[in-house]
């Protein structure tokens, strides 16, 4: 029986659909049988930093309303065997989607698959309710800003109310480490006082993450960038191992981290 | 058979007249002879308005039952009912007063966009952060970070206090009053609390230790019972 994991953020623009891209392949990269399911009816983008956009026959929408089985609409990532996604329908409505068929979708996967990770939407409405019907545990992604965290805020006090297995945990995103450092930035320690709950990992701003997404490649299938290291460490610590936070300056550091993962 | 007791008493006093009811006669006879006492004396035009206590005993009057006598009583006369007392007040009251004089423990972060309401007063465990609004109808007391609204004596209680362990709110509101956060950057506060200062006619934030003298009665019920 498999877990299921949705990537949320309140705000838009912060990171979800990369972060559920890279903590997908990541977890894929350990031999975890992994599902994304894109559920930003309309406006889908995971296919897209996947680089599986043209494979797609059949999406979400038409699983529910029953045009074809959810086998069918399963996409397998060219290059993990253990990789699917469930894409998000471009052209129908929203409201096609209910939280009743988000629930049966995700339990049937969690027959096959270790983990699904479910890429919420932006905003607070049906979208989002639909993408945390079935989920088990959250993870909420925010960028060092005012207004991302104060979403976020609000996302975990509406994720609070759901009773989900676990408190949801948090990413935070895009982060400059000299602006943080000039205090031009919040502090990570200041977010995660006032979000109150535990991080998984931090994930610094960088030029390598907006090509990778570019050309369809997740970062994290990297390593010799330190993005990639961040993703894989906040899907070895979904796992349950302990690892450290990632210096964010140090270069020498990284690479001896680097050198230890593959270790390992 | 025993001389009845008479159903109204009228007393004078410096400050007015104190109509006594008695308690045992029914309200048929009561409205009968408040008319027939009433009606005796008719009142001068120039005679100034006479403010009039009305005392019940142990009677509960249904509101209906008021409106009639404080119609009877005003209607004719230069009188003016101050205030009806009863020694009895029914068990819905009594729940309400009750709940309006405890105090409600509340263990959460108050996120954004989030409301916590408490008929008494309230305690926070925990923080208030921005976008997260508080609201009691007395105190307010936050162990913890107010960083969103807090709104004390929502029904118009101005002696109504908001104390936390860090102030950093972005309002503070007390009955009607309201003040917000400064324009520039500010540190928040230590142990303070916020208060209505009638002097300056407006909230002021001021150390926690000046409670002991500018809020005596810091117990819900006690305060519940003096403002009746």
């Amino acid at each position: 029986m498999g877990e299921a994991i949705v990537i949320t953020s309140g705000k838009g623009g912060v990171g979800k659909t990369t972060t559920s891209a890279n903590i997908g392949t990541s977890l894929a990269l350990m031999d975890k049988k992994v599902c994304l399911i894109d559920t930003d009816i309309g406006l889908r983008n995971l296919d897209v930093i996947m680089g599986l956009e043209n494979r797609i026959i059949y999406d979400i929408v038409d699983v529910i309303q029953g045009r074809c089985k959810l086998q069918q609409a399963l996409i397998k990532d060219k290059r993990f065997d253990y990789l699917s996604l469930l894409p998000a329908a471009q052209t129908s409505d929203k409201s096609a989607v209910t939280t009743d068929g988000m629930k049966e979708i995700v339990t049937e996967l969690k027959q096959e698959y270790d983990y699904i990770i479910i890429d919420c939407p932006a905003g607070i409405e049906q979208g989002f309710q639909n993408a945390i019907a079935g989920a088990d545990r959250a993870i909420v992604v925010t960028t060092p800003e005012n207004s991302s965290v104060r979403d976020a805020d609000r996302i975990i006090g509406l994720i609070e109310k759901k009773d989900m297995l676990e408190p949801p945990r948090l990413i935070i995103n895009r982060i400059r480490n000299q602006m943080m450092k000039n205090g031009d930035m919040l502090d990570i320690d200041d977010i995660v006082q006032l979000l109150a709950i535990d991080l998984i990992g931090i994930v610094a701003d960088s030029e390598e993450m907006i090509k990778a997404s570019n050309k369809g490649e997740p970062i994290a299938l990297h390593p010799h960038f330190k993005a990639s290291i961040s993703y894989r460490n906040i899907a070895r610590r979904i796992l349950g191992e302990t690892v450290p936070l990632q210096s964010l300056e140090e270069e020498k550091s990284f690479m001896q981290k680097v050198k230890a993962f593959f270790k390992i | 058979m025993q001389e009845t007791k008479p159903t109204i008493t009228i007393k004078g006093t410096r400050d007015g007249l104190i109509l006594f009811i008695d308690e045992n006669s029914s309200f048929e006879e009561i409205v009968q002879d408040l008319t027939k006492k009433l009606d005796a004396s008719s009142p001068q035009k120039e005679e100034p308005v006479v403010s009039v206590k009305v005392k019940l005993g142990h009677r509960y009057l249904a509101e209906e039952q008021r409106r009639q006598l404080k119609k009877i009583i005003e209607e004719k006369n230069r009188f003016q009912i101050e205030a009806m007392e009863s020694e009895v007040i029914p068990i819905k009251d009594a729940k309400t007063w009750l709940d309006q004089s405890k105090l409600q423990v509340v263990n959460q972060i108050v996120r954004s966009g989030q409301v916590l309401e408490a008929k008494g007063d309230l305690l926070l465990i925990g923080d208030v952060n921005p976008g997260g609004r508080v609201r009691a109808r007395g105190n307010i007391y936050i162990m913890g970070n107010l960083l969103g609204i807090a709104h004390a004596g929502i029904e118009g209680d101005q002696e109504a206090f908001i104390a936390a362990s860090y102030m950093k709110p972005a309002q503070l509101r007390i009955a009607e009053y309201i003040s917000r956060a400064p324009d520039y950057e500010a540190d928040g506060v230590y142990m303070e609390c916020g208060i209505i200062d009638p002097d300056q006619n407006k909230i002021v934030i001021d150390s926690i230790k000046i409670l002991s003298k500018q809020r005596k009665v810091i117990s819900a019920f006690e305060r519940r019972m003096n403002n009746g």
